[in-house]
């Protein structure tokens, strides 16, 4: 039991360690807390009362045997908790262990927070530990990775700014076979809408590209891409710590959609790039809200199809059950408007998984985790097993999960737990069900 | 014996009262200036509607998610803190010391029912210590700030019991009595039951980034 008998290699956090002392740990550490954190740190680490009411919340538990060590606040107090308690002052070996934690065993999902009764934050006490990690220069590799590819690119998987447009025109043009006045309208000034995606769209799943297109084509929305970067709304900083990118990232994104003038962002079906884009990189880059609308897909399809925008010409067969992802629904209440989505697309009922809505399980990939990639995997996906069963006992065949790290995820877990079931986008739905333009 | 006894319920109590007092007032400001300093970004969005909401929210039992899932604990916190802070503000024997003193009075309690409360005190503490011992979860959490605050609210108590009873020296017992009740009002701003104030401006803070910002429900 604990986090040394579960250590996994990584060469990131392996490297990161070997270049460490103990004087350089208590440096970094100290310059961090006394200079990035204040009273909200120091008051839950004074109030949090050991009460063990949160260890129930954490899917890493749930999942675990209930091994007490994975509780958020048991994570709390093996990471930041001991380095509050020592001063700052720890081993080389203690920040590997410390890492490990708050990169792979936390998906800042937030849900412990409906558990606790005098409102300890437990995600923004691992993203403090993720934060000090980053300045110690101790992160999993793959997550870092994409970090390094954000501060060269802007974008989070290297895609060179002439892929980007490339693709773009490729999507167009495969799509144009089946709509044929279809565009991809690139630097449109003034625009209604400026759709934006994560990275990996383009890079491997350029079919959400053309189903956007479809649907943005389909219902006659005035909308643009931008051609240069800006374009990828995802931020894997935020989730190692590097806020000075993080802010950089979301300074980019908005100053691109400003300079094409557009009415408002449209985003794809992400849930972490939500987050960063109206919560958390917003305010490192001095914004107090947003400074040009973002909505996020779910909404933008609930305006599409209850105005009449979009028909269907076929309903998706049902009965299907739902993932509500944290950080759009527990952390942007649209809870109401997926499902009202979701009984407009779907011939038959919705199955709620025994936790839903606010209170949902967390799908074990988001925050970070399953970008922290193949090696750890296995802990990431094994830490599904409370949501598995949630799934499997719907007795559906039918996932709906508009969030891309969801999506990630509940695939592994699906795979894993053999519950036989398909996971869809809400666009996957609406492309196949909605009624084509007269050509 | 009456020396010492002058002393804790004279000058010691005056003591432990303005320690309270100006201690806590101290933390708090303190505290807001540290957060004004360092966390404008987190006081920006502090609302009042979203703050009562989920402050009044938490009040009521088993309308939480985590008050849902730990029905015991749940019901023993609720008992324990009414017991905690009624039994002495409402006992007779506490209120007829003030009278004496001040002249000013109010309703009390039954001497019966104070002491069920008093019972009802201790068997929450004696709970919460079985669960920090027991329960693998909270025992991993457990340090000592954890096992001090717990002596530091059974004391008054167990004390206050004894000598209510008059088991053992009830000069002893009263005397012992009033230092744990000094000690526990002392020890409020500056041990973990500084959670009594801290937590209404936490739970403010989560409701209202949950209220404006996330649009969700915290509970």
């Amino acid at each position: 039991m604990g986090i040394q008998d579960r250590l996994i290699e990584d060469v990131g956090l392996r490297e990161g360690v070997s270049r460490l002392t103990e004087d350089k740990i208590q440096k970094t550490v100290n310059a961090v807390i006394q200079g990035e954190t204040g009273a909200r740190l120091k008051a839950y680490a004074e109030i949090c009362l050991r009460c063990g009411m949160c260890t129930e919340a954490c899917h890493f538990y749930l999942s675990h045997d209930q091994d007490p060590t994975y509780a958020p606040a048991a994570k709390v107090k093996q990471t930041i908790g001991t380095l509050l308690a020592n001063g700052g002052r720890v081993s080389p070996a203690q920040i590997y262990n410390m890492a490990q934690i708050a990169y792979s065993e936390c998906n800042l999902c937030r849900r412990c927070v409906h558990f606790c009764p005098v409102g300890v934050d437990t995600a923004y006490m691992m993203i403090t530990m993720r934060r000090i990690c980053h300045k110690l220069g101790v992160t999993p590799q793959y997550i870092q990775d994409t970090a390094h590819s954000h501060s060269a690119t802007f974008n989070q998987m290297w895609v060179k700014d002439d892929e980007w447009t490339d693709t773009l025109q490729w999507q167009e043009e495969e799509a144009r076979d089946e709509f044929p006045d279809l565009r991809i309208p690139l630097d449109k000034e003034g625009a209604d809408v400026y759709y934006s995606v994560i990275a990996p769209e383009p890079k491997f799943r350029t079919q959400l590209i053309y189903q956007a297109a479809a649907i943005l084509h389909t219902a006659k929305i005035d909308w643009t891409m931008p051609a240069e970067p800006g374009w990828d709304n995802s931020d894997m900083c935020m989730f190692t710590g590097d806020f000075e990118m993080m802010g950089r990232l979301k300074r980019k994104h908005f100053e691109s959609a400003q300079k094409l003038k557009v009415k408002r962002i449209v985003m794809g079906e992400c849930g972490h790039a939500f987050r960063s884009v109206y919560d958390v990189g917003n305010r490192w880059a001095g914004w107090k809200h947003y400074p040009v609308p973002v909505v996020h897909s779910v909404e933008f399809f609930w305006e599409l199809l209850t105005q009449g925008k979009i028909k269907l010409v076929s309903k998706y067969p049902g009965p299907v059950t739902l993932q509500d992802p944290c950080n759009i629904v527990r952390g942007r209440g649209l809870g109401d408007k997926l499902r009202d989505v979701i009984r407009i697309l779907v011939d038959g009922e919705i199955v709620e998984t025994a936790s839903n809505r606010e209170h949902n399980l967390c799908c074990s990939a988001g925050g970070g985790v399953i970008n922290c990639g193949p090696p750890f995997k296995n802990s990431r996906v094994a830490a599904c097993k409370a949501k598995a069963d949630q799934l499997r006992a719907t007795g559906v065949k039918t996932i709906i999960a508009p969030c891309h790290n969801c999506h990630g995820g509940l695939d592994d877990t699906v795979h894993k737990f053999e519950l036989g079931m398909d996971i869809k986008f809400l666009g996957d739905i609406i492309y196949q069900c909605m009624e084509r333009p007269e050509a | 014996m009456y020396g010492i006894y002058n002393f804790v319920t004279g000058p010691l109590v005056w003591a432990s009262f303005a320690i309270f007092i100006f201690g806590s007032i101290y933390r708090l400001i303190s505290m807001y200036a540290l957060a004004k300093k360092k966390d404008a970004v987190s006081l920006a969005y502090m609302d009042w509607k979203f703050s009562f909401r989920s402050i009044f929210n938490w009040l009521i039992p088993f309308n939480a998610l985590g008050w849902k899932k730990n029905p015991v604990l749940t019901v023993v916190t609720y008992v324990f803190h009414i017991c905690l802070l009624a039994t002495p503000i409402l006992l007779s024997a506490h209120i007829i010391l003030i009278e004496e003193s001040w002249g000013v009075s109010w309703w009390s309690l039954s001497d019966s029912t104070a002491d069920i409360m008093t019972i009802l005190v201790i068997a929450a503490c004696a709970f919460f210590a079985g669960r920090r011992l027991y329960q693998k979860d909270v025992r991993f959490l457990t340090t000592g700030q954890d096992w001090l605050i717990l002596a530091i609210a059974a004391l008054p108590f167990i004390t206050g019991f004894l000598a209510y009873h008059q088991l053992f020296n009830y000069q002893v017992m009263v005397i012992a009595h009033v230092l744990a009740g000094n000690i526990m009002i002392a020890a409020i701003p500056f041990t973990r039951l500084s959670h009594m104030f801290f937590a209404v401006f936490t739970r403010a803070y989560i409701g209202s980034e949950f209220g404006g910002i996330r649009k969700a429900k915290d509970w």
